[in-house]
């Protein structure tokens, strides 16, 4: 057997794939975009959700806010460590994404505009997420499974807040339920596209089943998450702003309408509402940082030769 | 009331950061040490508002500027990270010896706070000091920055150590403590940990004053504006 079979067989058997083993040059390449897309996704999602952290309404909801922005920040750091096993620097990471060659997942691009949408992002976007990352759990690279089932144990907890939230507006005053109503309606449609093409447009999506880094299909993971939301969303007394969503007792499934894949790609080139606004903050706090990192860097080489002395 | 403060807008100050920090360990650090805050206000003002029938949130959003008895030196501005560090690591020294003192206060609830902070606080020092160490002695850009930072930073020191008729009834009471007997120890660590980061004890003796009363900068109604926003427009909502 060639090498390429030999690997090609542990996937087959379930056998998880290690840093030092061999591996397809096709196979790190789609692993590395995939871990550094999903990292800087956790990193850029902190400013949505920064946006309302000084103005949280409650000490208890801005303590809650602040571990959760937290906790993502971590998951950025896990992922970054598990992409650096494939032998990419997170400077290099870095530098990809602030020239605009990595992507991050585009939901980050739509605007907190109210309270109710750090409820909204809890529910759906977190809710989504973890659709997304169970799935990966069983992928076939070891250090991305295992940084996948550290984090799904933080992420009910997102979840969970967001639907809080949600939950105490809706019970609350008129203006609170149209909050979040007004939010359901922005979010629903953006939380449908992070599960991405329909696999029959998606490019690697074969390739990507084969190596086991991809488990379930979009399509598939998109249904599963409308399947568990609308119930969620009907408890809450929200109208979902789509109306051809029904529940379909034949397919067992709900059925639900066609997603706006024309604002999908513009987002995706970068003309949502947001793009520009997050990428620059992020550079900025890069560059405003540099000579932070450069002062550390010099102390540590200093005291480093004291020591040795 | 004043401990909770201080700690509420210093942690409202912490969270501006998330998101910007320098670099990732950072951001997440900088997060650490506004949850520790913020915990800390919930009880102290937890603890004030059992005494005066108000809950919490009534006391960190309900009350304006001029009711706030956080010290002037919490709510000057993050500007850049030197400055955010300066801010932190002066008052992380002082916290640490007035949580010291109050963990054997009279009062077993203030005590009992101040043992439990305490710890965090330990960490947010040594936090604080390891960054005047390492811009102080980094290179000659964070060097500047560090040295304009504690300059500008110093004279809202000088309140800390300030004693007023309520600080003076309470220590008599055995409740708080002798601020002013604090300043020593504190100059002593801040020299310390200055030379050693090659860095001046600011020479500057005039000292601002006023937050302890409720006179504060032109800062404390801004950060007001922007984190009581929503119990402000919403009266009486439930959130
Ligand atoms: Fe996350
Ligand atoms: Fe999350």
């Amino acid at each position: 057997m060639t090498p390429d079979e030999i690997f090609q067989d542990r996937i087959d058997r379930g056998i998880k794939i290690e840093p030092k083993d061999y591996m397809p040059e096709g196979y790190r390449k789609t692993l590395i975009r995939q871990i550094s897309q999903h990292a800087h996704s956790e990193i850029v999602g902190q400013l949505p959700e920064g946006n309302w952290i000084t103005r949280a309404p409650s000490l208890r909801r801005k303590a809650i806010l602040l571990a959760k922005v937290q906790d993502e920040a971590g998951h950025g750091l896990y992922l970054y460590s598990a992409a650096e096993t494939l032998g990419v620097s997170r400077d290099q990471m870095i530098a990809d994404l602030h020239s605009g060659k990595a992507k991050y997942s585009s939901i980050f691009n739509y605007p907190t505009l109210t309270w109710a949408d750090i409820g909204a992002i809890g529910w759906l976007v977190d809710g989504a997420a973890i659709i997304n990352q169970i799935a990966l759990c069983r992928c076939s690279y070891g250090p991305y499974a295992r940084a996948m089932v550290r984090i799904c144990k933080e992420e009910s907890f997102h979840q969970r807040q967001g639907y809080e939230i949600l939950l105490t507006l809706c019970r609350g005053t008129k203006e609170q339920k149209a909050m979040a109503q007004d939010a359901l309606n922005r979010w629903w449609w953006p939380s449908l596209m992070m599960f991405g093409p329909h696999d029959s447009e998606s490019p690697h999506a074969e390739q990507s089943t084969k190596w086991k880094i991809k488990i379930v299909s979009n399509d598939g993971l998109r249904q599963k998450f409308v399947d568990q939301t609308v119930p969620q969303g009907e408890y809450l007394g929200l109208t979902f702003p789509d109306p051809k969503l029904k529940w379909n007792a034949v397919r067992g499934h709900y059925d639900f309408g066609e997603i706006d894949w024309q604002e999908f790609k513009n987002v995706i080139q970068g003309n949502g509402p947001c793009n520009r606004d997050r990428l620059r903050a992020r550079i900025e706090a890069h560059e405003q940082g540099a000579w932070v990192r450069e002062a550390a860097m010099a102390y540590a080489k200093k005291h480093e030769n004291k020591a040795a002395a | 009331m004043r401990l909770g403060d201080n700690a509420l807008i210093l942690s409202q100050r912490l969270g501006e950061w998330c998101g910007h920090g320098p670099v990732l360990e950072e951001d997440i650090a900088l997060t650490n040490v506004a949850l520790d805050l913020l915990g800390q206000a919930r009880l102290w003002l937890g603890y004030a508002g059992e005494l005066t029938g108000r809950d919490e949130d009534q006391i960190a959003f309900l009350r304006d500027a001029g009711e706030f008895r956080n010290v002037l030196l919490v709510e000057q501005p993050n500007g850049d990270f030197a400055h955010t560090m300066a801010r932190q690591f002066f008052f992380d020294l002082w916290h640490r010896l007035l949580l010291e003192k109050l963990s054997a206060s009279k009062d077993e609830r203030i005590g009992g706070i101040a043992a439990k902070a305490l710890k965090e606080v330990a960490y947010h020092r040594r936090r604080s000091t390891d960054w005047i160490l390492r811009l102080g002695d980094g290179t000659e850009e964070s060097h500047a920055r560090m040295q304009q930072a504690a300059d500008d930073l110093w004279m809202y020191t000088g309140e800390l150590f300030e004693m007023d008729a309520l600080d003076k009834e309470m220590q008599q009471a055995g409740i708080g403590c002798d601020l002013a007997a604090l300043r020593e120890p504190w100059l002593n660590e801040v020299s310390r940990v200055f030379r050693e980061g090659t860095l001046e004890v600011p020479k500057q003796s005039w000292m601002q004053r006023g937050g302890k009363r409720g006179i504060h900068s032109e800062n404390l109604g801004h950060i007001l504006a922007e984190m009581q926003f929503l119990q402000r427009a919403y009266p009486g909502a439930k959130w």
